[in-house]
């Protein structure tokens, strides 16, 4: 029972992280049908930049989470204004992916040159002893993470339904077209699509830095598997990468424990690649928008 | 006046040529092959600074014999190809005496039969087993860096001294866990150990809880984690959260103050064997490698504001080795094989103590390393 129970803690730390990087890219996805492979950048955005302010220029905590979120908007805003927008009116899908690609080498290139190879960290949000749950073990931090991540998930879902600006942008992804007739500024929205998707990633690294450092590089692996946590939920689906990120993380948890560690990646991988084969528009998403789907 | 002053200008120059050495004879050329740039840079950077730094000092103090030294150092991308391609270069343009690095295995390995045929001395700064044996076949080949089966055997020995019996491992999946992983499965049964848990992780991952909770309930007495990078750091601190109650050893890779301050307090009780490079000023006086650390790492750290780490010192070793033989032997080639292989006996360099032999051409066994417990922050030498 503690070892299921300690696998399951786990499989939720990584699996927060998953989930806020494939949240990410089915926002930027619902506006502008690209995938933004330059997701997990912005996590490690999150975690250099936080530990930039709070220990290099010892700037207090809220202080510092600001600055960070700053950061990253405006790294988000450059990259949109900069490099989509020149394209999206040419609406060359494949294009743009191969930019979001280039941007993510250069925003790594960038960091490497700023903050070196080396690995950094930060003390936990709280300290104080791990808190023991029926003989499984889990730290105030991963509590921090899993409170963090579902917070956001709230306030995404509050903010696309409930406000104006988030069902303008809700509209966007339903239909270009429409909510351009509709006299919603869409270039404005796509802007704003970048902005949030950089913000939720950098959350995700100031909350797992803690845990489990941040270098230069970690941000490739982190688009991968939040990629497949957002196919895995259906692409597009606001809750589908929440599920798809958890079942992920646990998944690769459960293999680890029960099977083995050296297969952790390939048995969890094999099996989205059995779900996608079953659904192949991943759990939540229906067959029909896969069919008007341009990728 | 102006005449005067030209004639002052071309008595100076003379006098200046006449009494620096450099001028005098010929220089000694050595070559030299590092991961400067590419995925092996935390390699073959430190290696180019400590080379730099040396042949400077060695210059300054009046070269060898009174030649002035001059390394050739190449940057071979951290790829086979380009160490093969420097090293013909080195060979044919540069006719150097002998090659230390390359800073890597595999690029060492492809470099062997360039050096072997050219019949020219290579000292590499690489670990693996295979650069240096079989012995035979490796007439021209040596290395500084210890056996990774050396830190295995001080593990074990250590543990054979304090009962524990039953062990778990946890290696990262990168050649160098790999590497260790081997070394880990094969030499436990010798002393009396057995491996109850062989755990695995990869080289991004963010949480080694679960393969960490299945070596306790294996009833493993000890856990011992193989791997380099932020990998290490993460074992620490989830090994702490757990408060799994038995002791964690790590690889010889955990040498780096950088690792204790990253974990923080739960690098508490960390036993590891590391090379004495990164505790001499834990030594007591006496010991033979105390005065060349000291000077080595102070100067090192005075000129590039970074801790050389035990990847520099590999190539102070193998620099000094070709040094010393080129003093006694002479600019020979095969006179220099013949010196580094009979006469580095009791050589005391920042690995250890050398001692080359016609069938050891590495010279180091595990009492190059110390066990060094965590404490307070600090290291601390385990009797």
């Amino acid at each position: 029972m503690s070892l299921l129970l300690q696998f399951l803690f786990s499989g939720l730390t990584t699996g927060s992280v998953y989930a806020l990087v494939g949240i990410g890219f089915n926002i930027v996805y619902n506006s502008t049908s690209i995938l933004n492979l330059a997701q997990g950048e912005f996590v490690v955005i999150g975690g250099l930049m936080m530990w930039f302010f709070l220990e290099g220029m010892n700037l207090p905590f809220a202080t510092s989470v600001a600055l960070t979120l700053t950061v990253a908007a405006t790294v988000a805003l450059l990259m949109e204004r900069l490099t989509i927008k020149p394209l999206l009116k040419k609406g060359d899908l494949l294009l743009m992916i191969m930019v979001t690609i280039a941007v993510s080498i250069l925003i790594r290139g960038l960091l490497m040159f700023k903050f070196g190879k080396d690995p950094y960290t930060y003390p936990p949000f709280t300290e104080g002893e791990p808190l023991v749950i029926y003989g499984a073990v889990i730290t105030q931090q991963t509590l921090w993470v899993i409170g963090i991540t579902a917070l956001s998930i709230v306030i995404l879902y509050l903010f696309f339904n409930k406000t104006m600006l988030g069902r303008a942008m809700k509209a966007c992804s339903l239909d270009i077209k429409a909510a351009r007739l509709m006299g919603i500024n869409v270039s404005n929205m796509v802007m704003l699509s970048f902005i949030i998707s950089g913000l939720i990633g950098a959350i995700g690294g100031i909350a797992i830095t803690p845990i489990s450092l941040m270098e230069y590089d970690k941000g490739a692996m982190l688009s991968v598997k939040g990629f497949c946590a957002a196919i895995m939920g259906g692409l597009g689906r606001g809750r589908g990468a929440v599920v798809g990120g958890f079942t992920l993380g646990i998944l690769e948890s459960f293999t680890a424990g029960y099977i083995h560690s050296g297969f952790k990646d390939a048995v969890a991988l094999l099996i989205m690649l059995f779900i996608l084969f079953f659904r192949p528009a991943g759990i939540f998403g229906k067959t029909e928008t896969l069919r008007l789907r341009k990728f | 006046m102006k005449f005067f002053g030209k004639l002052l200008l071309i008595i100076l120059a003379f006098i200046i040529l006449w009494t620096s050495p450099s001028y005098c004879k010929e220089p000694y050329k050595i070559g030299a092959i590092f991961s400067v740039t590419g995925a092996a840079s935390f390699l073959g950077e430190p290696e180019k600074n400590t080379v730099l730094m040396l042949v400077e000092q060695i210059n300054k103090a009046g070269g060898i014999n009174g030649h002035p030294l001059e390394v050739i150092i190449e940057d071979s991308k951290s790829d086979e190809t380009q160490a093969v391609l420097a090293a013909k270069k080195l060979i044919e343009k540069d006719k150097v005496l002998a090659i230390i690095g390359p800073s890597t295995t595999g690029e060492s390995m492809a470099v062997i039969p360039i050096t072997t045929s050219a019949q020219t001395p290579l000292i590499s700064v690489a670990a693996g087993a295979s650069i240096t044996q079989p012995v035979k076949e490796r007439y021209w080949v040596f290395k500084t860096a210890q056996y990774d089966t050396s830190a295995v055997e001080a593990i074990y020995t250590y543990m054979k001294k304090t009962g524990i019996k039953k062990v778990g491992i946890i290696t990262i999946t990168t050649s160098f866990g790999d590497a260790g992983r081997k070394a880990l499965l094969e030499l436990a049964p010798k002393f009396g150990i057995s491996v109850v848990a062989d755990e695995r992780y990869g080289p991004k991952d963010t949480d080694m809880t679960t393969q960490l909770v299945k070596i306790k309930s294996a009833g493993a007495q000890a856990v011992i984690n193989w791997s380099v990078g932020p990998g290490q750091v993460i074992v620490t601190k989830n090994w702490h959260a757990l408060k799994m109650g038995i002791p964690l050893f790590q690889s010889h890779g955990w040498g780096s103050k950088k690792n204790i301050e990253l974990a923080g307090k739960a690098a508490e009780g960390v036993i590891a064997p590391l090379g004495r490079l990164v505790i001499w000023d834990k030594l007591p006086d006496k010991h033979p490698q105390k005065a060349l650390l000291k000077k080595y790492v102070t100067d090192y750290e005075a000129r590039y504001k970074s801790e050389p780490g035990t990847f520099g010192g590999h190539a102070y070793d193998a620099l000094m080795i070709v040094v010393d033989a080129l003093k006694n032997a002479g600019p020979d080639k095969k006179k220099i094989r013949d010196y580094i292989e009979n006469k580095i006996k009791n050589w005391p360099g920042t690995g250890g103590i050398f001692n080359m032999s016609p069938n050891d051409h590495c010279g180091l066994d595990m009492t190059a390393f110390e066990m060094v417990i965590v404490k307070n922050g600090d290291w601390e030498i385990l009797k």
